[in-house]
């Protein structure tokens, strides 16, 4: 008895009339796979500096999520306190290792800090994005000890910090970069596109934050 | 095929459907909601018209090198440590489902939205075995409650009311106190949201579909707005994606491609909340993540699409838009098309998965407006295919003696002129006779269908031709 | 082959493709349709004609089909446009007799050339013979439906509201949903005839919310349809093909009405 897998390529080529071997299929393939080319690039997010930053700013608020600018990473947490209190929030953090978000003056604030992935029970988390795409004010983030992705769906409240200099103006972009930290062909174990706290229509159609991720997404921009 | 249909009832579920005023006014709900939403996010975006050639061609693309494609994946995702399986059908996919389960020790599977899983009935198979799966979507949560099936393939739970669902949580979730409030739909989010949180720590096991597959770095794709797809996916120590084997892609840009027009049409977002890149499992040093990833690969009858007029509706990414537009499910809604997949995506092809002789109503109750057609992001021409069966029935002899009959002396007058005139003359007399009075009746024979919701016009009486040559006839010479 | 838009004739032999519905239950719309297109200057003619093979095609029997199509091109290939009063049967020619021949090179290329030289009335009107306004009087305001095959397949839906735009006396009101099925749909409306039912009920309750008394489109099955359901839920609202409009030919008494039930 041949196996499913052999019988599935079987009758895929039986149904294309080709036998697999073919030289030109083969090399149209892994010409496509080498260059990966780009298709159509929206004009939106094509624009740079200032204008990029405001774009991704615009784009993420739509998709209900606040944003706010910082001028050094050393202001991050005074801003995440400061949001915290706000919104009436427990001054209690989870974060993972990122060494970008360790070097920050913690001690500064009441934060209480905590650190690895989330067990589901904690309100406030904090994550460093990978990067983040303008075009839609959308957040890259890549799982690892630094980041761990639990953090970014189980608290309800979810802080994410950008560099302004990673707002890149499409997807596209960002895949360049992953491929030049994780080479051509690999990929972090997750990445998570994320865009506006969670929410659910399912109900009537009606719009609720907070279905199983969470009810908020805080950005916080660094401009250094 | 084990999922069972009652797509041959078509007509009486549909009339069912017609006559329910709940599910009258949650249907209302789609018609609204939907389409003005991906009206405006098409609108907003200059190059979506040149997205949609793009998402067509390069799903064209891939079919045609299916078989190296997956070869590709296959072995990015073993070097990634995930496993891949294949499954020729139904039965095998369960079959593998089950093993794996059974090998990681699970009670409990959580389950991310997934319309392959309710195609291979997989739910029942698990319980049967022991195993309880808990739908996390909120939408599925509340069908499988129900013990329904989707009756839309992104809002599964669209025809219901808040009043249904609190009494179905009422119902279930008998430890909670039986006086607590859930008049309003955010009370049942949160309630849902607390009941499945602890279902998502307790779990063994993740199962979620796949939107896409890509074969440059052996990565499954996800897409939700609500989180509950990752919450499956990351919690449990195995994740198992379920995925057919159309839904590969070539790249990380050919995807990108893809997810521009996904949202878009589907709910109207610029982009859902959550897409997520997964690739093999958890790396050494990760603090979260499963342990084992698996990959089964169904065919289920898509590799005899290929090569066939069928081919086109391969392309499917499932947003949903043509359920969205079109009039007839407007009408009756999902579960009136009687197995998983409903409305013009799911009429065309429902009769590839389970047989013509079986789903013959699902394309023939069509229009043919075509506007499913006008907003599919991949340009699928869906009433073309739907008009392939309607041919494939007619060779067959499906088609409905009395429509046959009738064709076929429409045809025999329509294809000899001089009988054309004569029998049109006489019959258009009479009739423009009988109706000269009031002018339309109110029953015809041979029309009942017709005048049981309106009447029927009468004609003029004398035809155009007998005019034109009476008035006409020398000067046209 | 030349483009024949680029080369048009000083006077374009016209062949009316009237169409069955209207040719049995109609015929003033033809003769509206002539009317329209002489003033325009073509030269008209009807040669005697059956059916395009529509309701065949679209109930899977390609063979009847593929007959009438062939008559069809004979009858009609000798005229400089081919030129229907509706939408569903001009793009019956326009893009599906091609598709109706993939497998015959000769008779694909006779499709190919009728196909390219067929057009909807409103569309000939204004796309190519460049008619902006019509001499017309019609005292009140109308709604238009757009019928689905002249909306998607041909692109008809500036082209009828430029013209009544140019109707002394008429005001064009639009209702909601104006592009969305009636529900008739051919044999449909007999065969899913609930279903149908529901789909005009809806499209209906749209007509009437925009309080027009008169309802126009171009292509009979859908106004049959709408009328009908308009009479039998006792709409007092006036049903007429566009072109009766446009060729001020409104004598004939409106769809479903009796010849003494005239307007004024």
């Amino acid at each position: 008895m041949t196996s499913a897998r052999d019988d599935i390529f079987a009758n895929i080529r039986r149904s294309l009339g080709v036998k697999g071997n073919e030289t030109i299929r083969n090399q149209i393939v892994q010409d496509r796979l080498e260059r990966a080319p780009r298709g159509v690039i929206p004009a939106r997010g094509q624009v740079s500096g200032e204008e990029r930053i405001a774009l991704f700013k615009t784009m993420a608020e739509a998709s209900l999520a606040t944003v706010t600018e910082v001028a050094s990473a050393m202001e991050v947490p005074q801003s995440i306190a400061l949001f915290l209190r706000n919104h009436n929030l427990p001054a209690s953090l989870r974060m993972g290792d990122d060494p970008r978000l360790k070097v920050m003056p913690w001690s500064e604030t009441t934060l209480e800090v905590s650190h690895g992935p989330s067990e589901g029970r904690d309100l406030n988390a904090v994550s460093h994005a990978f990067g983040a795409v303008a075009e839609t004010g959308t957040l890259a983030m890549i799982s690892g000890p630094e980041n761990p992705s639990t953090l970014n769906f189980l608290p309800d409240n979810h802080i994410i910090v950008v560099s302004a200099k990673d707002i890149a103006s499409d997807y596209e972009s960002v895949w360049n970069r992953v491929r030049f930290a994780y080479g051509k062909g690999s990929m972090p174990r997750t990445v998570n596109w994320i865009t506006g706290p969670s929410r659910s229509g399912d109900i009537e159609q009606t719009l609720l934050l907070g279905a199983h991720g969470p009810r908020r997404l805080h950005v916080i921009v660094v401009r250094e | 095929m084990t999922v069972h249909t009652t797509s041959p009832q078509f007509k009486q579920n549909a009339a069912r459907a017609l006559h329910d005023p709940q599910l009258q006014k949650a249907l209302n709900n789609v018609k609204q909601g939907f389409i003005d939403k991906r009206r405006a996010a098409a609108d907003k975006l200059p190059e979506f018209e040149a997205l949609r050639d793009s998402a067509r061609d390069i799903k064209n693309h891939t079919l045609e090198h299916l078989d190296l494609y997956l070869e590709a994946y296959e072995e990015k995702v073993k070097a990634s440590g995930g496993h891949v399986h294949f499954a020729r059908n139904a039965d095998e996919a369960r079959e593998i489902i089950l093993k794996i389960c059974r090998d990681a020790g699970a009670k409990t599977v959580t389950k991310g939205k997934s319309m392959i899983s309710e195609e291979i009935g997989i739910n029942h198979h698990l319980e049967a075995n022991g195993i309880r799966p808990v739908e996390t979507d909120l939408g599925e949560y509340i069908i499988q409650l129900r013990n329904e099936m989707p009756s839309h393939i992104i809002a599964p739970a669209v025809h219901l009311n808040a009043s249904q669902v609190e009494q179905d949580f009422r119902r279930v979730h008998t430890h909670l106190d039986a006086k607590r409030d859930l008049s309003e739909p955010v009370q049942l989010l949160s309630e849902a949201r607390a009941v499945l949180r602890e279902r998502f720590l307790a779990a063994d096991v993740g199962i979620t579909g796949a939107n896409f597959l890509v074969a440059e770095t052996g990565t499954s794709i996800i897409v939700t707005n609500e989180g509950n797809g990752d919450l499956t996916q990351i919690l449990p120590r195995t994740h198992i994606v379920l995925a057919s084997i159309e839904k590969l892609v070539p790249t990380l840009e050919d995807v990108s491609q893809l997810l521009r027009v996904l949202a878009r049409s589907a709910t109207g977002q610029e982009m859902s909340v959550y897409t997520t890149f997964s690739t093999g499992p958890r790396r050494s040093g990760d603090a979260d993540g499963p342990e084992n990833y698996h990959v089964v690969l169904i065919d289920n009858g898509r590799s005899a699409m290929l090569g066939t007029s069928f081919e086109e509706m391969l392309r499917c990414i499932r947003c949903g838009a043509c359920m969205n537009h079109c009039p007839v499910y407007h009408a009756v809604g999902g579960h009136a098309y009687g197995w998983v997949y409903p409305g013009p995506m799911g009429a065309v092809l429902t009769p590839s998965l389970i047989g013509v002789d079986k789903a013959g109503h699902l394309p023939n109750a069509s229009t043919f407006c075509g506007r499913c057609e006008s907003v599919c992001p991949v340009r699928i021409p869906l009433p073309k295919l739907m008009r392939h069966w309607r041919e494939r029935e007619f060779e067959r002899h499906l088609t409905p003696a009395s429509v046959r009959s009738g064709l076929g002396l429409w045809g025999f007058v329509a294809k000899r002129p001089a009988l054309y005139r004569l029998a049109t003359r006489a019959a258009m007399a009479t009739l423009g006779f009988a109706g000269r009075q009031r002018g339309r009746f109110s029953w015809l024979p041979l029309a009942k269908g017709w005048t049981k919701y309106r009447d029927f016009p009468a004609p003029q009486g004398e035809t155009f031709q007998a005019r034109w040559k009476r008035e006409r006839n020398g000067r046209a010479a | 082959m030349s483009d024949l838009t680029m080369s048009r004739p000083e006077k374009p032999r016209v062949g009316l493709f009237v169409t069955c519905l209207v040719d049995l239950m109609r015929p003033s719309v033809g003769f509206a349709a002539v009317k329209l297109l002489e003033d325009a200057g073509c030269i008209v003619e009807a040669p005697v004609q059956t059916c395009c093979g529509q309701p065949a095609y679209n109930s899977g029997d390609r063979g009847t089909t593929r007959d009438l199509a062939q008559r069809m091109i004979e009858t009609f290939q000798g005229f400089d446009y081919v030129v229907a009063p509706s939408g569903s049967c001009a793009g019956m020619i326009k893009k599906h007799y091609p598709e109706l021949f993939e497998e015959d090179p000769n008779w694909r290329a006779k499709a190919d050339a009728l196909a390219v030289k067929t057009y909807e009335l409103t569309s000939f009107l204004v796309d190519v013979l460049g008619v902006t306004q019509v001499d017309a009087s019609f005292e009140g305001a109308v709604t238009y439906h757009d019928s689905c095959s002249g909306l998607r397949e041909l692109g008809v839906k500036s082209q009828p509201r430029k013209l009544l735009a140019s109707v002394k006396g008429l005001t064009l009101v639009e209702m909601n949903d104006s592009d969305v099925c009636c529900g008739f749909g051919g044999t449909f409306a007999v065969k899913y005839s609930d279903i149908s039912g529901a789909i005009v009920d809806a499209k209906v309750k749209n007509i009437e919310a925009s309080h027009a008394p008169t309802l126009l489109a171009g292509d009979l099955g859908c106004l049959m349809n709408m009328a009908g359901k308009l009479s039998r839920d006792g709409k007092p609202i006036e049903v007429r093909h566009v072109a009766e409009i446009l060729a001020s030919m409104t004598d004939e008494p409106a769809i479903g009405l009796a010849k003494d039930a005239l307007r004024k």
